[in-house]
């Protein structure tokens, strides 16, 4: 794994400037527009936005899937627009595939990463009796819940040894207490490694919860409407929640989203 | 299983031996010419009298097939792997694919012979033909349909064409693959049998010529029967093949254990 590397600016990722529309009949609709942002080693960033702002389409290009129209990637201070490989992700959908034992899916994803399939295999086992899913190590995806394929999802995302972690909206799917459940288990286990972390969400409590730091997007195209770094000191307590300060800064992310400020 | 397997099995068989006893009474009954119309004793009793010819004939329509779908299969698969990775092969290639079924067995079989003798080449080649097609087309599907968000997340960690071939569309198109292979099983031993009618001193294709000449229709039926058998033995050989090679996709029954949290 990686640790936290200090780089020349002590930016992780760095996107500076990044516009991208696409066509839409004969038109042309406009997704992000000149968006900065920056992502710091070992911290957790939260892009949160109404749906449709393109919060998506900015994982595709930092993702090198896609090449935007003007802007740059940068990671570790070096330009990487539209190169893949860079990062890990975790999607909505756990994206597991159906025909590699839960075990497989871990290790064939580390094998793209750059490791060697005995490595991959063993990493795989020994996070997977760590996270208490040993016992399913060889079984299909599909005989888990929800909330099981997503942590078997990120642990896959953790263990790939890239420089940044993307995940969107992945617990979205999830049913409220599997969802609470899901934010616990993920903060533990961010908390004992540090990566850098870029993560997508609908919900406000989730970003306050989880992020160090906190974009809140317009509507498309989407353009940083502020930038709020996250007061609570780490490790997160669970009950964050209660603290008045999480309460006003709810209501400010809420009515920076309804577009009242 | 149990009950509805026996249903499944069962049902067609006691069809099938109400349908022979009809004819076998009917031919009892109406005394009907034996070499119009034999009657199912007529036919075992010949298969009974020809065992060891037929056996050796069908030992060697049986390698034949065998041979003929193996070869089909290679061929067929490797065609849909280029026409799905070369976009260029695909518009050029792919419509003419059907032409090449569109050609009557027998005529493509007597040119086969005219290039290549008598022997086993243009017998296989002729197979080949036949079984590579609906292999090629059903793979061709299935290579086409891998989900989209795997897709995605391949592109997302920057995993190369290879990777997604090896890892997402190969396997995702088997269980196509073998909806194909199971009609070229179907259609492989008569069409083995038309090869060897054509010209060829061994196989039921040999035989059936033989018996056709002699106005032996007990004979015929004979090497009808054997054909059946072959090609159910093929058809269950695939069968059993599918069963063996595709265990990821949940069974209809049971296997959705819902394992909690």
């Amino acid at each position: 794994m990686n640790g936290p590397k200090d780089s020349d600016n002590g930016y992780k990722l760095v996107v500076d400037g990044i516009a991208k529309s696409y066509k839409r009949g004969k038109e042309r609709v406009p997704v992000l527009d000149e968006l900065s942002l920056n992502v710091r080693a070992g911290e957790f960033v939260t892009l949160i936005g109404p749906s449709g702002s393109g919060k998506s389409t900015l994982f595709r290009l930092i993702g090198g899937v896609e090449k935007p129209d003007g802007g740059r990637v940068l990671i570790d201070g070096g330009d990487v627009t539209g190169k893949s490989g860079l990062i890990s992700y975790m999607p909505q959908q756990a994206a597991l595939f159906p025909w590699l034992s839960v075990a497989g899916n871990i290790a064939s994803a580390l094998v793209t990463a750059g490791a060697s399939k005995q490595e991959a295999k063993a990493l795989a086992a020994e996070w997977l009796d760590r996270i208490g899913l040993g016992a399913f190590e060889a079984e299909y995806p599909h005989v888990l819940s929800g909330g099981m394929q997503q942590r078997v999802s990120f642990l896959r995302a953790l263990l790939m040894k890239r420089d940044l972690m993307c995940l969107d909206e992945p617990f979205a799917a999830l049913d409220a207490l599997t969802r609470a459940d899901m934010q616990k288990w993920l903060l533990e286990l961010w908390e004992a490694d540090r990566r850098s972390v870029l993560f997508i969400t609908h919900s406000i409590e989730e970003a306050l919860l989880l992020s160090d730091r906190i974009y809140v997007l317009s509507a498309a195209p989407a353009r940083v409407v502020r930038e709020i770094a996250v007061p609570f000191a780490r490790p997160r307590r669970g009950d964050v929640w209660t603290d008045p300060a999480f309460i006003s800064l709810k209501q400010e992310v809420l009515a920076l989203l309804e577009g009242r400020r | 299983m149990g009950n509805k397997t026996l249903r499944t099995i069962g049902l067609p068989v006691v069809t099938l031996i109400a349908f022979i006893g009809l004819w076998q009474l009917y031919c009892n009954l109406s005394g009907i010419a034996d070499y119009t119309l034999p009657a199912p004793s007529d036919i075992a009793k010949r298969m009974a009298d020809d065992r060891e010819l037929l056996w050796s004939h069908f030992a060697a329509t049986l390698k034949l097939s065998f041979m003929g779908l193996g070869l089909g299969l290679l061929v067929g698969a490797a065609i849909a792997v280029i026409i799905h990775s070369v976009p260029l092969f695909r518009e050029a290639v792919a419509p003419l694919l059907v032409i090449s079924q569109n050609i009557p067995l027998i005529a493509l079989g007597a040119l086969l012979m005219i290039w290549f003798g008598f022997d086993l080449t243009p017998k296989l080649i002729l197979l080949v033909i036949v079984c590579f097609f609906p292999v090629t087309m059903s793979m061709l599907t299935g290579l086409g349909q891998a989900e989209p968000h795997l897709r995605e997340y391949l592109g997302m960690i920057g995993a190369s064409r290879w990777e997604r071939m090896k890892r997402l569309e190969f396997p995702a198109s088997l269980p196509y693959l073998f909806t194909g292979l199971k009609m070229a099983a179907t259609y492989v031993v008569s069409s083995a049998t038309v090869a060897e009618w054509l010209g060829a001193n061994k196989g039921i294709g040999y035989y059936l010529q033989l018996r056709f000449k002699g106005f032996d229709a007990a004979g015929v039926f004979g090497s009808i029967v054997c054909i059946i058998a072959l090609s159910l033995v093929f058809f269950g050989i695939v069968a059993l093949l599918e069963r063996f090679i595709i265990r990821w996709r949940p069974s209809s029954r049971g296997e959705w254990k819902a394992v909690s949290k």
